[in-house]
């Protein structure tokens, strides 16, 4: 079986500086795996230990700087990596994304059983690739999956945790599932693995060799496009700064209608 | 003449999901800018079931309800419902289609839009027609220190809100709405997810939010397991209910459930205390509605300074035992 795991890299939030104009302090800052998605590595090293014959490819869409993340993935188990990096894919919105990894996939990684993606990525938070990707192959998603089960190399199970509860389904393979955090600690690499990862060769793919064109991809690519940033508007006029906590107790009292016996 | 689509979404006990009402007050605005464009709503759901529905819909300003009903839509289906979704709006052509920002909006609406070819602004908090009569589409921008408002050059232009961003109308907007049945073709759709169970979870934690008076919620600055019990103290010395930032949940101090922001929780209480808390606009956006704000932080440069009320600079560890000791006395 085999087993494509979607991933991106992510500024390190846990490493948040702000300068002193409150503006994130960008340099210095580590690039990391994004946490939804190392649980996608996990479920699919999870399947690897419980099925015969799973090769797990880790997947991703960026700099030339990406190889280190896709390396740190061969580390703590995936067989492959490939990279999908070309200039002009800068500026994609997640349709253009979409489609540029679902081009990768049809192209040069067809023979698929299973695509596992986090169910968001802590920058752009919008949830929307994985979903978009399933929709470019044309296969079944299934999102906010909380456990993959019983797994056979013809279907799946997922439950997927809702508002309301917790839905299981089973679903015919190929299909791409968008996974959870899980609350177990991830898989830390082994000195084996962190020799792999070391020899391994990573694909690197363009765009031409995905066979896009440049309408396709990147800013160009994308239906949406940014009109205009700007700060939001303070409403709610100048802070009171309390000296002390007494004084701070009068205001929490007064503000949450509490009794003052 | 150009029209809105919302996606009607039925939940698992069979009722419309309040945030059609919140998207139906928000559409009946942006129609006004549109030479008051139709506001229409696309509803899939079992045999029968739209019946209830239909004062609901009148009486929330809609003109038109698509309905497709069939016995297959017990459950809901990402392959069945984006089908009958797309078929109906390759039909009506909507220029602007909202969606509520649910697990099952947010499973559906992607799979729609990379279908049509379209974009998707996912979580705004805040939609208008811009002087092209485009849909303006406002979210926060990643690090929390912008508004970014979004534009959508093809068709339908489409974009999910969350569940309470939005407000629903006050009072009844009546309309002849006009109910039109569609018949679903779904007969030649391989299905290839098949529903096994669903298990009832237990939402308390989430109510609770939604409703409390008080809502102490704590960020990063608490930095660990004992900084959030100190909070919880003081919560439990005030009669409030915990919440947590983004940063908070990150960093697995408090689950993702009482997560409040853009992509946790909207709250409105009387009173919200952030603790440790620097004020991203992710999070400023799920509790700006808030009556009142205090912010207890050490960094008196912190953004949350900029959207309280009033508040104190000081370390966290220090200021909540003391606080919750007044409150205990």
């Amino acid at each position: 079986m085999k087993i494509l795991v979607c991933i991106k890299q992510v500024p390190d939030t846990t490493d948040i500086k702000w300068t002193e104009n409150n503006t994130i302090q960008r340099e210095g800052v580590e690039s990391v795996i994004n946490p939804f998605d190392v649980y996608a590595l996990e479920e699919a090293i999870k399947l690897k230990n419980n099925l015969e014959n799973v090769e797990i490819t880790a997947l991703t869409m960026g700099p030339s700087q990406a190889v280190e993340m896709l390396k740190k993935a061969i580390a703590i188990g995936c067989d492959n990596g490939v990279l999908i990096s070309d200039r002009k894919f800068a500026g994609a919105d997640t349709y253009a994304t979409g489609k540029t990894i679902a081009a990768a996939i049809k192209s040069k990684l067809s023979d698929f059983d299973l695509i596992i993606c986090g169910q968001f990525a802590i920058d752009g938070d919008t949830a929307q690739t994985g979903p978009s990707i399933a929709a470019h192959l044309g296969i079944p998603q299934i999102t906010y999956v909380k456990n993959l089960d019983k797994c056979d190399g013809k279907c799946i199970y997922a439950t997927r945790e809702i508002e309301e509860g917790f839905e299981t389904l089973r679903v015919d393979l190929p299909a791409l599932v968008c996974v959870l955090k899980g609350t177990y600690e991830p898989t830390r690499p082994k000195i084996n693995g962190i020799i792999k990862a070391q020899q391994a060769n990573i694909t690197v793919y363009s765009m031409e060799d995905i066979g896009l064109t440049p309408d396709d991809v990147g800013i160009k690519g994308s239906p949406t496009y940014v009109s205009k940033a700007f700060r939001p508007i303070n409403t709610r006029g100048e802070c009171e700064i309390c000296k002390d906590c007494d004084t701070l107790a009068l205001k929490i009292k007064e503000f949450g209608g509490l009794n003052n016996e | 003449m150009s029209n809105i689509l919302l996606y009607a979404e039925v939940t698992k006990d069979d009722f419309l999901h309040t945030v059609l009402f919140e998207l139906a007050y928000k559409a009946q605005e942006l129609s006004k800018k549109l030479n008051n464009a139709d506001v229409s709503a696309l509803l899939i759901c079992k045999t029968g079931l739209s019946e209830s529905f239909k004062e609901a819909f009148i009486n929330s300003g809609f003109d038109y309800v698509y309905i497709a009903e069939d016995d297959s839509f017990t459950h809901y289906s990402t392959e069945l419902y984006s089908k009958v979704a797309i078929d109906i709006i390759n039909e009506i052509k909507p220029d602007i289609m909202l969606i509520g920002a649910t697990t099952q909006g947010r499973d559906i609406a992607p799979r729609i839009s990379a279908s049509l070819h379209t974009g998707l602004t996912a979580d705004c908090i805040g939609l208008d027609i811009n002087e092209n009569g485009q849909l303006a589409a406002t979210r926060p921008t990643f690090g929390g220190k912008l508004m970014a408002t979004i534009l959508c050059k093809r068709l339908p232009q489409m974009a999910t809100v969350r569940p309470k961003v939005f407000k629903p109308a006050p009072e009844n907007i009546v309309k002849d709405t006009k109910f039109i049945y569609i018949k679903p073709e779904i007969e030649n759709i391989e299905k290839r997810i098949e529903f096994i169970e669903f298990v009832k979870g237990m939402n308390s934690t989430i109510n609770e939010l939604d409703s409390a008076e008080i809502i102490v919620a704590g960020g990063k600055g608490l930095k660990n397991e004992a900084g959030f019990a100190l909070l919880k103290n003081f919560a439990e010395s005030i009669g409030a209910c915990v919440g947590a930032s983004r940063g908070a949940v990150d960093m697995g101090l408090a689950s993702a459930d009482i997560q409040i922001g853009q992509t946790g929780k909207t709250v409105t209480p009387k009173l919200y205390i952030a603790c440790g808390i620097s004020g991203a606009i992710q999070h400023i956006v799920g509790m700006q509605d808030s009556d009142k704000i205090i912010a207890i932080n050490t960094d008196e440069k912190a953004p949350i300074f900029e959207h309280c009320d009033c508040g104190i600079v000081g370390d966290a560890f220090e200021i909540l035992p003391k606080l919750t000791d007044i409150f205990k006395a």
